[in-house]
């Protein structure tokens, strides 16, 4: 078992090494081949660990592979941690990467960097199982700061366009602050403990609950510092409220990468981290609380925005956007296990709709806008289908007491659980109305994607097209426009390379809900994580959740339904009726449009200052004093008197003669003196 | 009765009007060589003299070796003063300035 999880970890690096080391050797198709072949055996062997952990009776353990860091006190090790946790996130990981390997086969078939892009879907893999496989914080650390690095080289994949570079920049800057947090965490709790091992430090959180540091004349509890601190790197990471702003422009990178980093896996590394991390914030309630503050307010805040986007894959983003929130304010008020599951069905069907949207972009040739798609159902039939299963998913469209799609179980039971939660805390309370009021905007704005894309009539014809042909222009700078089928705007169904993975994630959403529901957060809960999620003694939440009125049951599905309803009535009876609401660019459409004017906030204050300061450090501080001085100055001086002394070589005979003649007068005058005293 | 005074009178005017000569003069390198000429001279003097006066042929003999060096010296000037005309077609001292820092 051992050996299988190495090789597991493992096989994406050498797939990544091979693919991007000698891609141009072998060759596109090679390297294809070995990086999604080898990403396929990695996937098996998660399904066998994970099988083996369900229905296998497997023990947890740990590889030890090789020392990281020792210094002192701060022992760090490479190692390989399988547990419940690592075990649902190797699944993950493993089955969406995959499946976005064989799908990049088609979507990225006109692209002449293939291996560069397999090498670093690969690269990412590997990095996320470092990260997901971590038993102390240091490797933790290096696979949150690898799956960084791939996502900072995906997004800016095209980088000769210079909207996904700064995208690239921006995604890789606002992940800085985050990771600026977490790397605090990780010290405040070595600090505290000594440790860094997650098996040392475990045992030992609950003698420390309650200590306190005095610190400007107030007591702070230092476990709520650590796990505030420690969520500010997954704030970053999972796109939360104030740190969210990089995710949108993320997709600016290839489909295949939105749908494998930016939706489905790491984004998600902030919920894992949580999750993992659930001995110390079960002592943590200030810290708890704040995770789900924020979390519902990404929640609302992601939904209300994705209202307004026209963008197809902005409006998933800001759908995982809100998502996460969900999963972050499931793990605040305390059912860990409904995050993780959320997290795992999310997976799924967040992936399919990527995937699928992805397939209307290929189809539709490089266009985004859902304003001039419409009536793609019957050129794309089989995409229309598994989107509309991801968005029965995601919507979480299913019967209380009967059964459903993934959605509705896990994302019920997140709300439930946070009912159960509002019975002791306001902020529980709080995150029940938010997930319940989000649900019904999920609601409309997934179908609204539908609706736009696949029903109604169709906008992208002959006549509709060149009136907007400098727009679509824009869409086209990455040199896609050899199609091979002349400039006939005919939608086509992607091929079979790409619509496998849909089909499969299609399955995926439909049943990852009641398969897995007893063993996530039912009846087999408890045997399921074995230990690997801690919940203490008070936390009763998810079995709470199980007992919850039957109205909080329903709630969910009849806001849903409602959100439905307003779509088709919007988007379908009275078609053009959106499109009326935009136009007449009222208060509230224009905030949302504009995502609560976050950008332009920051840009007037983060953006605005770090430039000033920098201007000022470097007009000022480099060029001014550093160079004005130094290099610069010495080279002034040195440039000024060779001037000035250049000079005084007149050039005339009669000058040198004179100064001559003024030497001999000199020497003569010292002689005489001297030979007179 | 002409002493030594006399002598050494003469050869410092002679030896003046040389060094006016370089450097009052702005318009002929030639002038120059001669001027240059004529401070050589003012030594000459002044070593024939004092040899006479003090009895020693030591300074005559020094005299003669000036005079040699002053007309090899001469002809090398006349050299370059014939190939620098050759090249700048001028020898005005003023445009003699390709030294100029």
């Amino acid at each position: 078992m051992e050996s299988l999880v190495t090789l597991l970890v493992f096989a994406p690096l050498v797939g990544a090494i091979v693919a991007g080391l000698f891609g141009r050797r072998i060759g596109d198709v090679a390297s294809q081949a070995v990086t999604t072949g080898l990403l396929m055996l990695a996937c098996g062997l998660s399904w066998y660990t994970f099988i083996q952990w369900t229905w296998g009776h497997m023990e947890p353990f740990t590889v030890a592979l090789a020392p990281f860091i020792n210094i002192g006190d701060f022992q760090s090790a490479w190692s390989i941690r399988i547990d419940g946790l690592s075990a649902v996130m190797l699944v993950v990981v493993t089955s969406v990467s995959s499946l976005v390997h064989l799908y990049s086969w088609g979507d990225m078939a006109e692209d002449d960097s293939k291996p560069r892009f397999f090498a670093y879907l690969s690269l990412f893999t590997f990095a996320m199982l470092a990260l997901v496989t971590a038993a102390d914080f240091m490797q933790l650390f290096f696979g949150w700061e690898g799956v960084g690095l791939a996502s900072y080289l995906l997004i800016g994949f095209w980088y000769k366009k210079s909207t996904a570079s700064a995208a690239a920049i921006k995604a890789f800057v606002v992940n800085r602050v985050g990771d600026f947090g977490f790397a605090l965490g990780i010290l405040t709790v070595f600090w505290m403990f000594g440790t860094i091992q997650f098996a040392e430090l475990f045992p030992l959180i609950a003698s420390k609950a309650g200590t306190g540091w005095v610190f400007l004349g107030h007591n702070w509890s230092a476990l709520d510092l650590a796990g505030a601190l420690l969520f500010v790197g997954a704030m970053g990471k999972s796109a939360q409220f104030f740190l969210h702003t990089w995710l949108p422009d993320a997709m600016e990178g290839p489909t295949p990468v939105s749908a494998l980093i930016h939706a489905a896996t790491m984004v998600t590394a902030g919920v894992y981290m949580v999750c993992l991390l659930s001995p110390m914030f079960e002592y943590a309630p200030v810290a708890k609380q704040i995770v789900t503050l924020i979390g519902a307010v990404t929640a609302l805040f992601a939904a209300t925005v994705g209202l307004a986007q026209n963008d197809i894959k902005r409006v998933i983003a800001y759908s995982t956007c809100s998502q996460l929130g969900y999963m972050f304010f499931a793990a605040g008020v305390g059912a860990y296990e409904a995050a993780m599951f959320h997290l795992f069905t999310h997976a799924f069907f967040k992936a399919l709709l990527f995937l699928g949207a992805g397939s209307v972009i290929h189809g539709m040739h490089h266009e985004q806008d859902m304003r001039r798609m419409g009536n793609l159902w019957k050129y794309l039939p089989f995409t229309y289908a598994v989107m509309t299963i991801g968005t029965i998913a995601i919507t979480g469209i299913g019967i209380p007491g009967l059964g459903g799609f993934a959605g509705f179980y896990s994302k019920d039971t997140i709300i439930e659980a946070a009912f159960a939660a509002g019975q002791h805390s306001g902020v529980g309370f709080f995150a029940f109305f938010i997930g319940v009021f989000a649900a019904g905007l999920t609601a409309f704005y997934s179908w609204r994607l539908a609706f736009m894309t696949f029903h109604g009539t169709a906008k992208w014809g002959h006549d509709a097209h060149h009136a907007d042909d400098h727009a679509h222009a824009a869409h086209d700078d990455h040199a896609h426009d050899d199609h091979g089928h002349g400039h006939d705007h005919t939608p086509h169904e992607s091929p079979l390379v790409m619509l496998i993975p849909l089909g499969l994630l299609a399955i995926g959403a439909i049943a990852a809900g009641f398969v897995f529901v007893d063993y996530f957060v039912g009846h087999h809960e408890a045997e399921f994580w074995r230990g690997a999620i801690f919940s203490g003694e008070h936390n009763h939440v998810l079995h709470e959740a199980h007992n919850v009125p039957t109205w909080v049951k329903w709630a969910p599905l009849v806001v849903s339904t409602l959100g439905l309803l307003v779509a088709v009535w919007v988007y379908l009876i009275k078609e053009g009726m959106g499109a009326a609401i935009a136009a007449r660019r009222g208060p509230l459409w224009t905030f949302l449009y504009n995502k609560w004017f976050f950008d332009e906030l920051y840009d007037a204050t983060f953006v605005r200052l770090a430039r000033f300061l920098g201007d000022v450090f470097w007009k000022g501080g480099d060029q001014r004093i550093i160079d004005g001085f130094g290099p610069d100055g010495v080279a002034a001086v040195s440039r000024a008197v060779g001037k000035r002394t250049g000079q005084l070589q007149t050039g005339y005979v009669y000058h040198y003669a004179f100064v001559m003649l003024l030497g001999v007068a000199g020497l003569l005058t010292y002689a005489l003196y001297q030979w007179s005293r | 009765m002409i002493g030594l005074t006399h002598y050494l009178t003469v050869a410092a005017i002679l030896f003046t009007i040389g060094v006016f000569g370089i450097f009052v003069n702005r318009k002929n390198i030639i002038v120059i060589l001669m001027s240059i000429e004529l401070i050589l001279l003012a030594v000459n003097i002044n070593l024939v003299a004092f040899s006479v006066f003090l009895h020693d042929v030591v300074g005559q003999i020094f005299a003669m070796f000036v005079l040699t060096v002053a007309a090899a010296e001469a002809a090398v000037g006349l050299a370059i003063l014939v190939t620098f005309f050759r090249n700048r077609g001028d020898i005005a001292v003023d445009d003699a300035s390709m030294m100029k820092g």
